[in-house]
């Protein structure tokens, strides 16, 4: 028992919050946003930067799972090649759902300055991807705000219906 | 359509129990998080011993070598960077000194002040960034947290520099682009001056570690013979047994002007390795130490040279560029048509944080390198993984692949 | 009339060399000239032939027979304390005289020299391994046989290594164009969702320089952010790009500027 006064009507008053399960369901999706360590290249020491002592991920319930199955975003952090591309998928489609992707850095989203026959142009030609990062390579700060902009994106969603198909390729 | 039906064949290939002589080979990658990036190593096991390793690169191949080709000399600098990405400038290095051996240049000696201290800020950054990605692999989550502090330290006083964390592109051939900045020095002492308490608090935390000296000691043992056949270098080579370091050998830039000592230790296991990284990042301070110095001598000699001076081969500065008429010309056809080093190859050898970088150049005398191969550490570093796994245990795998140290954009290029 | 390119040699060339340029060369100096160099080659010459050899930055190059390679390295590798194989690869020459010439960089930490030796071959002709000597040509030599196609005889493992075992074509070969073939466009679409996804997926972009302002499907304006596929008109209004919405989000404070305190010393 509370010994002291509570005005639970007041901004904050936890315990009691009135809401709908869409917005309860979005909270904990959007806060827990577990990543899957994707680190390709170059772009995978500043995604481990990024979850390192200085710019601290965990602020952000983002912490980085090695395995597909606990995750619910994939963050490919580099270049992808082709003989790698088909692994890409395979731990695509290992992942639940619901599931978002993070382009990060310029070889994940277009091929970027490697012009040449063994380097995917952009991983979106495998896998569907929500957010792009730009850069080469991006900052820790553009990754966490990218996954700021996807936690906007995933609180916009029904958590009631099921996801929308994403583009297929 | 969310989940795309594709033509891949079920994967099961990881474990197979149906052999008959009880053997299993297990799928190690190639994406592991404690693979340092994109190996896939194929292990026969016997229970829990390893009897045979095949590692499979090229999972990083971006076809360095093939863009080398097809670009001019000054345009090829920003994919070095992508190599070892986490010491960029020693490939930039490696490649600036390469083409000016070919061209026969000599650098102002300021700029070689400056790319020193470049170089031992990437060898401490590597070698930080090995400690806390090996502590993290082994289980000391303190220790990776640590380094990585220290780390962004020095990524601070690169980004001050040239305006990258990463991938930095601050070596030009013919010298550097900048002169540093105001707070650089004050910077990197207050660092410097820390780092010995740093350095003793990941030793006090791992030293006598019960945990890591069982992983460490007697493991991952690699002969003297063993290394030098598999073309090992750098730490690798020297904690074999071998003093063998380029900066002291065949020494390049200032390097014969610094005074520093080479570790190295003739056990050749995990901890000698570690021994050896942890004794070259003090050396690395000894160094910057003396190159503050030298730089300071430069500032009051009135040293302000940064670039070479050769028109045929190096753009002018940018005042020049702005007011000569013959210096915009010469920097137009130089950025339009690329310099066109003289007929000849050469193979140039540098001391990375990793080992032995060698580029060897095949010129033609076109704006294009007729072949560029690029000798990266790692690769044999990698490669040895056939030799020495068989006959450790699986937990082995994580502390060997660890203290090798590679990296996969060098493995691969 | 389309210029004519030649297809044997698809490198990238200068557009403009003038006529009258004659590119000057690397220095190259006798052996004589140092005693170490001297005496090794003496050594190499007294037991193979030697068609050529020089000093040319400081290292010596030694051109031999290329059925002598297994020898000249075991020779330098007993006897002239060469203990290390550096690097080995091979040039190609297809173009201008059907041959491939390859180099083997040895080093000497004894004497603190470094020699390459250098051979030819002709297209199509293997080498001997040199794996039996020095474990690093077994990377070195699967490397050689993935980019060119050339192969090792006696090597335990030829086998590709940096590209994939079903790849087709030699990519560091002159004929091999950059961006890769025909199969190499579509390698990975083939190989996960098939022929008949080509359709859906289509080729690959790699004109790096094109940027279409209209083209929200594949570029983002800063400052101008819309859904990807929105069409794209001049007068759209500048939108600045908040991670919070406006209602708030639920149980979470809203940031306030004003609030936030800015770090100037990160090492403070």
């Amino acid at each position: 028992m509370a010994q002291h006064k509570v005005n639970y009507t007041k901004d904050g008053g936890l315990p009691v919050a009135l809401t709908s399960i869409d917005k309860i369901v979005n909270w904990g999706r959007s806060n827990s946003i577990w990543a899957l360590t994707y680190g390709l290249a170059c772009c995978g020491i500043e995604m481990m930067a990024s979850g390192a002592s200085r710019y601290d991920f965990d602020r952000f319930g983002t912490i980085f799972r090695a395995s597909p199955r606990q995750a619910d975003v994939m963050i490919v952090a580099g270049t992808l090649t082709k003989k790698h591309a088909e692994f890409i998928k395979r731990l695509y489609d290992q992942m639940t759902e619901p599931r978002w992707v993070i382009s990060m850095g310029s070889c994940a989203n277009t091929g970027g300055m490697f012009n040449t026959y063994s380097t995917v142009q952009g991983c979106d030609r495998i896998i569907p991807v929500d957010l792009y990062l730009p850069g080469c390579a991006p900052r820790p700060e553009t990754l966490q705000y990218g996954v700021m902009l996807l936690q906007k994106k995933i609180r916009a969603n029904h958590a009631s219906k099921a996801q929308k198909a994403k583009r297929l390729m | 359509m969310a989940q795309v039906k594709n033509r891949l064949t079920p994967f099961f290939e990881n474990i197979t129990f149906d052999r008959e002589d009880n053997e299993m080979i297990l799928n190690f990658g190639p994406q592991h998080p404690s693979a340092h990036g994109q190996l896939r190593l194929m292990l026969h096991l016997q229970q829990e011993e390893i009897t045979k390793a095949h590692p499979d690169v090229g999972y990083l191949h971006r076809g360095m070598e093939k863009m080398a080709e097809n670009m001019i000399y000054n345009e090829f600098m920003p994919t070095t960077d992508r190599m070892d990405y986490i010491a960029s400038s020693s490939n930039n290095y490696g490649f600036a000194l390469a083409v000016e051996k070919l061209i026969g240049l000599d650098v102002p000696r300021r700029a070689q002040v400056i790319r020193m201290m470049l170089l031992e800020i990437n060898r401490l950054m590597s070698h930080l960034f090995w400690l806390a990605t090996t502590a993290l692999d082994i289980g000391a989550m303190t220790v990776f947290l640590f380094a990585f502090r220290e780390r962004e330290y020095l990524m601070d006083i690169i980004e001050g520099y040239c305006g990258a964390r990463l991938t930095h592109a601050a070596i030009r051939i013919g010298g550097v682009p900048l002169d540093i900045q105001d707070n650089f020095i004050t910077q990197l002492r207050t660092f410097l001056d820390k780092l010995p308490q740093n350095i003793k608090d990941y030793e006090d935390l791992l030293d006598t570690n019960r945990i890591w000296l069982m992983r460490m000691e007697e493991v991952g043992t690699i002969s003297t013979e063993m290394a030098l056949s598999w073309g090992c270098t750098g730490p690798m080579l020297r904690a074999s047994g071998v003093k063998w370091d380029i900066r002291k050998e065949e020494p390049y830039e200032l390097y014969d002007e610094v005074e520093f000592e080479v570790p190295y230790s003739d056990k050749g296991d995990n901890f000698a390795r570690y021994r050896v990284y942890m004794q070259e990042m003090r050396e690395s301070a000894k160094i910057l130490y003396q190159t503050i110095d030298m730089y300071q001598e430069c500032v009051k000699n009135n040293q302000t040279e940064l670039m070479a001076h050769s028109p045929k081969y190096i753009s002018a500065s940018k005042l020049d560029i702005m007011t000569q008429n013959y210096s915009l010309m010469q920097h137009f056809v130089l950025v339009t048509q690329g310099m066109r080093p003289p007929v000849g190859e050469v193979y140039v050898a540098t001391e990375s944080p990793k080992g032995e970088l060698g580029y060897y150049i095949n010129s033609q005398g076109g704006p294009y390198p007729y072949r560029l191969k690029l000798r990266a550490p790692s690769f044999w570093h990698t490669g040895i993984l056939t030799d020495l796994l068989p006959g450790h245990y699986i937990p082995d795998v994580v502390s060997i692949i660890g203290t090798t140290n590679i990296v996969f954009g060098e493995v691969d290029r | 009339m389309r210029a004519y390119t030649p297809k044997d040699d698809v490198q990238a060339k200068s557009y403009y060399t003038d006529r009258f340029y004659v590119s000057p060369q690397v220095p190259k100096s006798p052996v004589e000239s140092d005693e170490v160099f001297a005496a090794d080659l003496a050594a190499i010459k007294a037991k193979f032939d030697v068609s050529d050899a020089y000093i040319q930055v400081e290292q010596m190059v030694v051109f031999i027979n290329a059925k002598d390679n297994f020898g000249v390295l075991e020779l330098m590798k007993n006897e002239l304390e060469y203990t290390q194989l550096s690097e080995m690869s091979a040039i190609d020459w297809i173009a201008k005289e059907n041959k491939f010439e390859i180099f083997y960089q040895m080093l000497s930490m004894n004497k603190r020299k470094r020699i390459r030796v250098k051979m030819f071959i002709e297209n199509g002709e293997a080498v001997n391994s040199v794996e039996k000597l020095f474990r690093s040509a077994d990377w070195s030599e699967r490397e050689m046989f993935d980019m060119f196609g050339i192969e090792a005889n006696g090597h335990p493992f030829m086998k590709r290594i940096l590209m994939p075992y079903d790849w087709q074509g030699f990519p560091l070969l002159k004929t091999y164009p950059l961006e890769g073939d025909e199969f190499a466009a579509w390698y990975e679409v083939d190989k996960i969702y098939g022929k008949e996804a080509r359709d859906v997926i289509g080729p690959e972009i790699r004109d790096t320089a094109k940027v279409d302002r209209y083209d929200s499907e594949r570029f983002a304006r800063l400052g101008y952010e819309v859904p990807k596929g929105t069409k794209i008109t001049d007068d759209m209004e500048k939108v600045e790009q908040t991670y919070q919405e406006d209602g708030g989000v639920f149980m979470i404070k809203k940031f306030d500027k004003k609030d936030s305190v800015v770090v100037d010393d990160p090492q403070r």
